[in-house]
């Protein structure tokens, strides 16, 4: 049995925390024995993990493993029946004000996108900025057309969700995610909604968050993404996490067997 | 037989007179019933189980009498609760307000229920608080695709204030009744009114249906 709690010696940058170093290195996304479950039905059984400042995990695992609600419990939006997460210090589930406060500083892509619909793309950048962290206007317009060019979309910011395509609403999604200036980052499948030619675009400015050293955990089927940004690869099956392993490790020599059954099948095609 | 109109254009002060206060009372338990109606649909759609439940009971109970019954029943059972009369116009706009909320918070329930969950998830994940998810996600989402069935609700609504007749209210049709029988000229006046509800009613629902194409194509 792995110890899924291991954690891979990250270099722990200064300047990171206003806090003493010790703090800094303190994980920034720490899961302990969580459990879920719907009624009678256990989605999530005892899982732990703990992830570092600066790290991306992916999570990977065949469908229906509970990946999305893993991550969705990491932010609050799943409700956990048993265990505790902690994110940046912050107990998540203790209180409602704690909560907001949390959401704001963690950023979630979704595998739908969920643009909201009646605003344009820099509306959408702007929406949180305005009304959770209280910035003027013009400064959140700022930000927003910022992002947008950071994006690739910096002539877009007029545009409905529905006047863009499919990976293009995917990068206004991660655009608003950002403008908060999270923390950290959460990926539920970001790509599998996608037509396979706009996929490249997306992975592209998730690669090239992870190099600029954003947090990230990251439910995705892309082991060509895995193996480019992740520093470890968690997998999962029947809502437990079977397996917490160094990318190159995992994708070498994976430790259990149904980690091995599941690469060779979405390896061979 | 010869139409004579004559009657009728004497009268149309008289006639536009009740018309006001259809739409006045269309206009202000419109607006009332969904303001109200907006807060029965939140509470039932709430996990606060007790309310949700009382607001069932609310919407259910309404719906299930004729709209001349909670009219009456406001003009004759309010005075003797407050022991006082009460007018006869506000008796008319409070039970109308509050039949209206029923109706509109079912039309409201079912345009909340109709934007995708991950819509409520997006906000949240974002930082916004309930409220804000509801005022600035929702409710902007779920109004469009309520707008249609809004509008043809309104002109029930508009079709339902002659029923105010009951209370001696003198309403457009009402008004009508009065000129066609204090002048014999029942089939002119009828057939103006007649008009006048037709137009009225087929530009609202002109206007639903109108409402409904463009958010197909939003």
């Amino acid at each position: 049995m792995m110890d899924a709690t291991v954690r891979m010696p990250v270099e722990c940058k200064s300047g990171q925390s206003a806090g003493a170093a010790g703090e800094a290195c303190a994980p920034m996304i720490e899961l302990k024995e969580i459990s879920k479950r719907y009624g009678s039905l256990g989605v999530l059984n005892d899982c732990s993990l703990s992830v570092s400042r600066g790290e991306v995990v992916v999570v990977c695992g065949p469908s229906g493993s509970g990946k999305s609600t893993l991550i969705k419990c990491i932010n609050g939006l799943e409700p956990i029946n048993a265990g505790s997460i902690i994110v940046d210090g912050i107990t998540v589930g203790k209180s409602t004000a704690e909560m907001t406060r949390l959401r704001a500083r963690i950023g979630m892509v979704f595998q739908h996108f969920e643009l909201y619909p009646h605003l344009t793309a820099l509306e959408n950048i702007c929406l949180a900025q305005i009304h959770v962290l209280k910035r003027g206007k013009e400064e959140a317009r700022a930000k927003a057309r910022a992002l947008l060019a950071r994006v690739g979309l910096p002539d877009k910011e007029d545009r409905y969700p529905a006047q863009l395509s499919g990976g293009q609403q995917q990068r206004v999604a991660i655009a608003r995610a950002l403008a908060v200036d999270p923390v950290a980052m959460l990926f539920d499948e970001p790509t599998s909604a996608l037509d396979p030619e706009m996929i490249g675009e997306v992975l592209a400015v998730m690669l090239e968050l992870a190099r600029e050293g954003m947090t990230m955990v990251v439910v995705t089927h892309e082991m060509g993404f895995a193996r480019g940004a992740a520093n470890r690869i968690v997998f999962m099956d029947q809502g437990k996490i079977l397996e917490v392993s160094e990318a190159k490790r995992f994708f070498e020599a994976p430790a259990s067997e149904r980690a091995r059954r599941f690469l060779s099948q979405i390896l061979a095609h | 037989m010869t139409l004579d109109f004559t009657a009728v254009w004497k009268s149309l002060p008289f006639l536009f007179d009740g018309l006001e206060l259809s739409f006045l009372l269309t206009a202000s338990s419109m607006l009332g019933g969904i303001a109200f109606g907006l807060l029965l649909a939140v509470v039932r759609l709430s996990r606060l189980r007790a309310a949700a439940a009382l607001a069932a009971v609310y919407v259910n109970g309404f719906r299930a009498v004729p709209l001349v019954l909670v009219i009456f029943w406001f003009y004759f059972l309010v005075p003797l609760a407050i022991g006082h009369a009460v007018d006869a116009l506000q008796s008319a706009l409070i039970a109308f307000t509050l039949f209206e909320a029923a109706y509109y918070s079912e039309i409201i329930r079912a345009g909340l229920r109709s934007v995708r969950p991950g819509q409520w998830q997006a906000a949240y994940a974002s930082g916004l608080s309930y409220v804000q998810v509801l005022r600035l996600v929702i409710l902007p989402q779920a109004f469009r695709n309520m707008l249609p069935l809004m509008v043809s609700q309104a002109v029930i609504l508009f079709q339902d204030t002659s029923l105010v007749y009951v209370i001696s209210l003198r309403d457009f049709m009402t008004s009508a009744s009065i000129v066609a029988t204090r002048d014999n000229r029942m089939v002119e006046t009828y057939l103006f009114a007649a008009a006048v509800y037709f137009v009225v009613c087929a530009s609202g629902s002109q206007a639903a249906a109108m409402l409904n194409r463009r958010r197909s194509f939003a």
